[in-house]
């Protein structure tokens, strides 16, 4: 099983660097972004037999280090390999 | 009597600690590496700058599953005294043993330049050689310095007197221009800046000194 793992800051955290690329994008003429933000993006290999194992382990390793809950939140997608 | 400044992979302030502490200080000091699981020999504990682990995910973040950072936090339990430099406030702070966040400056660059600093809480074991609302020099040099903590978080620090330092002129967004701040006992301090750089006059300011001066004077 694979996992697609999404972490973005929250809503109300400054992120500078999602400001900085919206602004470069309007300057080269791209319009009609009214809001980006910049994320991580991590894919995991599993070798777990269930879907809801694969849960259990993309979101223990998002709680204890992948993200950060002070600032953070994720989501995820686990792809059965079929 | 003695200090310990923790190696991780990626420190680069640490030789600059072990330096001040022996020969501004005149005291023992261990370079002590973070697979290490013991600081019981040691009285004070320095977490210096650097890029621990690369900052990989975000800075700090790899480092506080070091075995050290274990025992660092008995040492901090036990009343010890422990301060983190840059690299090592956000090691604090990713370890749950200082509140809130430090994410990237609020311009996206890198910051290396003197700043000044407004002493709000000198009665600590970090301060007390300083004056409440003096005004001390010492340099920056960091990307992710921006300290965030949400409302009821910075109520929390102001009524526990737990900001230490607020940037006179804030240069990476920090909310309430915070620089450094303790934990609610005091014995842990976090800080950006960089008072091992600050320790000697022929580097431009002597004023970060007071910090290793006053943490010897609780011994």
């Amino acid at each position: 099983m694979k996992a697609k793992i999404y972490i973005n800051y929250k809503d109300g955290i400054l992120d500078p660097e999602g400001v900085t690329i919206g602004k470069a994008l309007n300057t080269i003429g791209i319009k009609g972004i009214t809001d980006l933000s910049v994320g991580k993006y991590i894919e995991m290999e599993l070798d777990c037999k269930t879907h809801d194992e694969a849960v259990k382990i993309v979101k223990e390793s998002c709680d204890k280090l992948l993200a950060n809950p002070n600032t953070e939140v994720y989501h995820y997608k686990i792809m059965d390999d079929k | 009597m003695k200090f310990a400044v923790i190696v991780f992979p990626g420190s680069n302030c640490d030789n600059d600690a072990y330096y001040v502490i022996k020969k501004r200080l005149g005291v023992n000091v261990d370079f002590v590496w973070h697979k290490n699981t013991d600081l019981n020999h040691y009285d004070c504990i320095i977490i210096p700058g650097g890029f621990s682990y690369g900052d990989y995910l975000r800075a700090g973040a790899v480092a506080r599953f070091s075995n050290i950072m274990n025992a660092i936090k008995l040492a901090a339990q036990k009343g010890k005294a422990v301060i983190g430099i840059c690299n090592g406030f956000q090691i604090l702070v990713e370890s749950g043993l200082l509140p809130g966040a430090l994410i990237t400056n609020q311009s996206t660059r890198f910051i290396s330049k003197e700043t000044h600093l407004k002493v709000l809480n000198n009665n600590s074991l970090f301060t007390n050689k300083y004056k409440n609302q003096e005004i001390i020099t010492m340099p920056i040099a960091h990307k992710q310095g921006n300290y965030y903590a949400d409302q009821a978080l910075l109520n929390q620090l102001k009524d526990n007197n737990q900001i230490a330092f607020q940037y006179s002129n804030n240069p990476n967004g920090s909310c309430y221009d915070i620089a450094g701040i303790f934990n609610k006992e005091k014995n842990i301090l976090g800080m950006m800046p960089h008072p091992e750089r600050a320790s000697e006059k022929i580097l431009g300011s002597n004023d970060g000194l007071k910090i290793f001066e006053s943490m010897l004077s609780n011994i």
